[in-house]
């Protein structure tokens, strides 16, 4: 086990230094320039161009500005803003709660609704509930979301009234962050009706990023399960009369589990992706909105450090899935 | 939602007791975007401002509440030299800074204050120039400040003397905007002690109406009522904004009382709000321009017959209609209507295809085709500039003019659109700083912008037009400046080196509940006059 | 399709004899599906919506209508007969609009899957049939292109290559094609080692013909499931790239960037907001549907996932 975690590790280090090229180099072609930017309507002359250029050391060839960058990395220095002018570093961790947060409402959405749907369907195979299930999940599947979040938005909180439009509490509360992420801090904070007040605001966005990782872990968790109660043990275990929950609960689910798992895992990358569109929609205060807003304000050291930070996430989740996956399936770890 | 959020109200009360006292008044402000940070000199979005230089902040002298005259403001008073070099401020005494969890002042504010604040932006060898790596001090720099101030003298505790390197008659207005905010030199020397420099752009000392409590990024900014403002004491005693971003969950939240005021709705909305029985919408023209600038040095754009008759060729109310729903109005002049000396005199061009057609028979041209550029962002004076282009578009191509709607990346936009022989004409617009005229006609139009690093996209060096910018720049004399501007609006119409399109307005929709907002022309949120009825 | 053909069955039918047989199985399973019927029906309607757009548009999708700007539906309160879904906000007719939107996404799952499929399969094949260290680098860069959320990556390519449909494609294209690469290669791998491969191989076929004649054809069935997967996916992904600005430009009637425009008017215009989202979801299930009809069809062994 140990052999197969260093092999992992060390397969990714290449992985990760074409991330920073990758990262930095997508960045440094990206047309436009900070210096203009923060110029606006009013123009600058080529005098000062040169100057700020020379302090945010943009004048520098463009590989040296990579070892800078590479250099600096090391020493854990992901760079200044150049909008706020603070540590990148700072912001993403002061962003990242946020997401982290919305991202596993979500996955606990989706897992908790997903993975019963789906086995009662495979179950109940060509019930009703197994095709208006699946035909709902293919909905899901096939929902463009930042069209389904504005909907939400117009029903629950424009017409229903139910949810709150945005922000993550409600601004009658206010007690320093801990942990960062708002139920947590809500709770212990210790103000009544906090936690609810979070949640609340939490719901909707959750809800919208789980739309689509909630389609594929049911989809999955049925198809999971039909082929596993199709092999010859549970087929056996029916056939000695043991009654469906349990050949359901004890063996097939147990099998069934570790493709789900996987999907699950997977679903991060979908779940970045769902973010960024999700706090555009919901004014979430997170890496998702951060990046975009970065991207087009051309904040160079913001939008490479948070690619490459964003990118090695993905890719130790990755790497955990893995691990989890040896664990559980003994046979991948000696392949 | 509606109940729980009365219940949460009532169990706020309970749970915040111990910090706020009881019946505490809130004001929650949905703004638009988040602060860059809470220094105001390195900034120059006024979502800043609005979170820094204006609750946190005072400078020695203010825009008298909605509207740009100037006001005594940390400087009760001041006296001007004959020959408009020398400035001599008295500072007001007693003014006290406030203070946080980690700085306490020891005295009031006095001259090296205000010294300190102008010398760390202007001089390099202040430690505190670049306190933070890559700050710059962007305005200072644009307003030319730095060749402007030959020096300040403090002449003692409580009178600060600037010296000038010329006259210049918008100086007091410079040093009104936000830029020149005074902070506090005590506070930065607490913080080089304590090695947290970074903080005196995080964790703002003023004397301004609020204290700053906390910002959570992206997300909420709290400020309490500065309990010892020099000034008249705020009326609320909590001041939040909330962070909202999308214009159309603005609106939700302020419908659903998350928030009492809100800048920036889409004019979409402007009627329903009207029409809501629980909210009310002030609003004023703007202190902007939108404008299609031509280049003046390209052919056949050097005639003045073609600029005229495609401006003749432009139904600018069609984009006040379909651009900005109505919330703004057709611009004549290159300032807005509410800057002093703009000349209403003035007739503008009249929309006739006909006329334009026959105008541009006149001047020889035939089968004309031009690029029109659309810039990519939003901007208060341009919602929409692809659609204004678009319209633009079918107008042109009613006078058999054909266009063809070019847009670069923002940066990129603003680079080429200055670079000499450019191809096409340009819409851009502008948003005064100071409400100073010259802020406009100067930037804009003079012959000194027209070169490399200025903002004369229409490449337009007018002698008679530029002679008279600058005698008003230097005469101190309002009414005789009046005059001068008013003969270069003059001048403008008549050679036309724009079609000037729009003032937009500028709404600000809130609760009935709130009373004694006060639009700033300048486009500032300030809540020191606001109150909020239970 | 469910065996490779063995050798000898080549010899008793003739090549064009086998793929009728295929085809017609195909569609037997095919026809099994009731959605997947469901779905080629609507994405037929959408191919025709998009060829006949010209003779089915009530309206040129770009003229405006300056005395009927945001007109409502026409069977709302102030809807105009000629407008039956209503005008945008320079009164241009969202009906029109949206059936010539139906060429943008068809054009756009088109070109992005063909690029992405033929950059995938190509790269597959060398890692695959190469291995050694020409694989090792090629699957180390399709890691580094997977380690990024596809949209983020799309976005910043985007950003670079400059907004606009044709970079959008680009960009879709280029982050769904180690898909392509990685299930080539893995099939590639598979097939290396069969008798059919062997043979060929000793009857003295060169690599290319190898790769492209006699792998490829077998790998097929997962590629075309992966296919239309990334079709969905790209009208999808598209449309929000359009919506966040970096896709289609306005004026271009592509749905989202409708979407995008019509955002500011999602309080006091539901209908500006509501067709161009809907003709996302109806489009995108169809496609879905389908795929899964086609999955179905084409190997039951792939009913996973």
């Amino acid at each position: 086990m140990f052999r197969f975690l260093i092999g992992k590790i060390l397969y990714l280090v290449p992985t990760f230094l074409g991330i920073t090229i990758i990262a930095f180099g997508f960045v440094r072609v990206l047309p436009g320039d900070p210096v203009l930017l923060m110029a606006g309507e009013r123009g600058i002359t080529p005098e000062r161009h040169a100057e700020l250029s020379a302090q945010l050391g943009f004048d520098k060839p463009i590989w040296a500005q990579y070892l800078d960058f590479l250099g600096r990395l090391m020493h854990g220095d992901l760079g200044n803003s150049l909008v706020t002018k603070k540590p990148v570093l700072t912001e993403f961790l002061a962003l990242f709660p946020a997401t982290v947060e919305l991202g596993l409402m979500a996955i606990l959405i989706a897992t908790l609704i997903g993975v019963p749907v789906g086995v009662l369907a495979a179950i109940k195979r060509g019930s009703w509930f197994d095709q208006i299930s699946m035909t709902g999940a293919l909905i899901g599947f096939s929902m463009p979301i930042f069209w389904w979040g504005l909907l939400l938005i117009i029903f629950f909180s424009g017409i229903l009234q139910w949810t709150p439009v945005s922000g993550r509490i409600s601004l009658l509360y206010f007690f320093p962050p801990v942990t960062g992420f708002m139920l947590i801090d809500s709770l212990l904070s210790g103000q009544k009706g906090a936690f609810v007040s979070a949640l609340s605001h939490l719901i909707l966005p959750s809800v919208v990023l789980a739309t689509i990782p909630l389609a594929v872990i049911a989809r999955q968790t049925r198809s999971a399960m039909l082929e596993v109660m199709g092999e010859d043990y549970v087929r056996t275990a029916r056939a000695k009369g043991m009654p469906t929950a349990r050949v359901v609960g004890v063996h097939a689910l147990r099998n069934a589990m570790i493709p789900v798992i996987t999907t699950i895992g997977l679903q991060i990358g979908v779940l970045m992706a769902g973010a960024i569109l999700t706090e555009t929609i919901f004014s979430w205060p997170g890496i998702g909105k951060w990046m975009i807003d970065s991207i087009s304000r051309r904040d160079y050291p913001v939008v490479q450090s948070g690619l490459l930070l964003i990118a090695a996430l993905v890719m130790v989740v990755n790497l955990l899935v893995d691990l989890t996956y040896g664990l559980i399936n003994p046979r991948i770890r000696h392949k | 939602m509606k109940i729980l959020t009365r219940s949460l109200i009532a169990a706020s009360a309970l749970a915040l007791g111990a910090a706020v006292p009881a019946m505490a008044k809130t004001f929650v402000y949905c703004s638009e975007a988040s602060p860059e940070g809470f220094d105001p000199a390195p900034y120059t979005a006024g979502t800043t401002f609005d979170a820094s230089a204006h609750p946190v902040y005072n400078r020695l002298v203010e825009f008298k509440k909605g509207t740009t005259e100037i006001e005594p403001g940390l400087a009760e008073s001041w006296e001007v030299s004959a020959d408009g070099l020398e400035y001599t401020f008295k500072l007001r005494k007693g003014v006290k800074w406030q203070s946080n969890e980690k700085f306490t002042p020891t005295r009031d504010f006095n001259a090296d204050d205000v010294i300190f604040s102008y010398d760390r932006q202007g001089n390099k060898d202040n430690p505190w120039h670049e306190y933070i790596a890559g700050v710059t001090y962007e305005y200072y720099t644009s307003m030319e400040m730095p060749s402007l101030i030959k020096e300040i003298v403090k002449v003692d505790d409580n009178t600060v003397k600037f010296v000038l390197t010329r006259p210049e008659a918008p100086f007091l207005a410079d040093i009104a905007m936000p830029f020149a905010s005074i902070v506090s030199k005590e506070y930065a020397d607490a913080l080089d002690k304590a090695g947290t420099r970074e903080d005196f752009n995080n964790l703002p000392i003023g004397t301004g109406p609020f204290k700053f409590v906390a910002y959570q990024k992206d997300a909420v900014i709290r400020f309490q009522k500065n309990a010892d403002y020099w000034g008249e004491a705020p009326k609320i005693d909590d001041l939040v904004f909330a962070i909202t971003p999308d214009a159309a969950v603005r609106l939700q939240k302020l419908k659903a009382n998350e928030c009492q005021l809100m800048p920036f709705p889409a004019p979409a909305d402007v009627a329903a709000i009207k029409a809501d029985p629980n909210l009310k919408v002030e609003e004023q023209a703007g202190l902007n321009v939108g404008y299609l600038a031509y280049n003046t040095t390209q052919k056949p754009f050097d005639d003045v017959r073609v600029r005229k008759a495609l401006n003749m060729a432009m139904n600018k109310q069609a984009i006040i209609d379909a651009v900005f729903q109505g919330a703004g109005q057709v611009a004549k002049n290159p300032i807005p209507p509410t800057m002093w000396s703009y000349n209403d005199a003035i007739q503008d061009d009249p929309y006739d295809p006909e006329a334009a057609k026959k105008l541009l028979e006149e001047a020889g041209v035939k089968d004309l085709s031009m690029k029109v550029w659309a810039m990519p962002v939003q901007r208060p004076y341009m919602p929409n500039a692809r659609r204004t282009a678009e319209l633009i578009q079918e107008d042109f191509a009613k006078v058999g003019v054909k266009v063809e709607i070019v847009s670069y990346e923002w940066g990129e936009y603003l680079k080429k659109s200055m670079e000499p022989g450019r191809d096409g004409a340009v819409i851009l617009g502008w948003t005064g700083d100071n409400g100073d005229p010259d802020n406009f006609m100067g930037v804009l139009l003079s012959c000194a912008a027209a070169g490399e690093g200025g903002a004369n996209r229409a490449f337009w060096c007018n002698q008679e037009f530029s002679d008279l910018l600058s005698k008003a720049k230097q005469a101190s004399d309002v009414a005789e400046r009046t005059k001068l501007y008013e003969q270069a609006q003059v001048i403008f119409k008549d050679q036309a080196p724009w079609a000037t399109l729009d003032h937009s307005t500028q709404y600000v929709p809130m609760s009935n509940k709130v009373s004694g907002f006060v639009q700033s022309p300048l486009g500032d949120f300030t809540f020191d006059t606001v109150d909020i009825a239970e | 399709m469910t065996v490779a053909p063995a050798p000898e069955a080549v010899v008793r039918l003739s090549d064009a004899a086998i793929r009728r047989r295929m085809l017609a199985d195909f569609w037997f399973h095919f026809r099994q599906n009731r959605g997947a019927v469901i779905g080629l029906f609507v994405f037929m309607l959408m191919v025709l919506a998009a060829v006949f757009a010209p003779l089915l548009a009530p309206h040129d999708p770009t003229q405006q209508f300056r005395d009927a700007l945001l007109a409502p539906p026409v069977w709302q309160e102030g809807g105009r007969s000629g407008f039956i879904l209503g005008t945008d906000a320079v009164g241009r007719d969202m009906l029109s609009r949206l059936i010539y939107g139906a060429q943008y996404s068809l054009f756009i799952g088109v070109v992005v899957v063909a690029i992405a499929l033929i950059g995938g399969i190509v790269i597959g094949l060398l890692a695959g049939f190469f291995g050694g260290w020409v694989d090792a680098v090629i699957m180390r860069v399709m890691d580094v292109v997977l380690a990024f959320p596809s949209l983020l990556l799309a976005l910043v390519l985007v950003a670079v290559l400059g907004p606009g449909l044709t970079n959008a494609m680009i960009a879709i294209a280029i982050v769904y094609q180690p898909h392509f690469a990685r299930l080539t290669r893995a099939a590639v791998m598979g097939e290396k080692a069969r008798e059919y491969v062997t043979a060929a191989r000793m009857a003295g076929a060169g690599p290319l013909r190898l790769m492209f004649r006699t792998i490829l054809p077998n790998c097929l069935a997962p590629l075309i499931v992966q296919a239309t997967l990334s079709f969905s996916s790209a009208v999808l992904d598209s449309a929000a790239l359009g919506f966040l600005g970096m896709g289609a430009q306005p004026p271009a009637s592509e749905w989202g960037t409708m979407l995008a425009e019509a955002r500011e008017f999602i309080l006091r215009a539901w209908w500006v907001v509501t067709f161009p989202g809907l003709a996302i979801l109806v489009s995108v299930l169809a496609i879905n549907l389908m795929g899964d009809g086609l999955r179905d069809a084409l190997d039951p062994k792939l009913k996973r996932s």
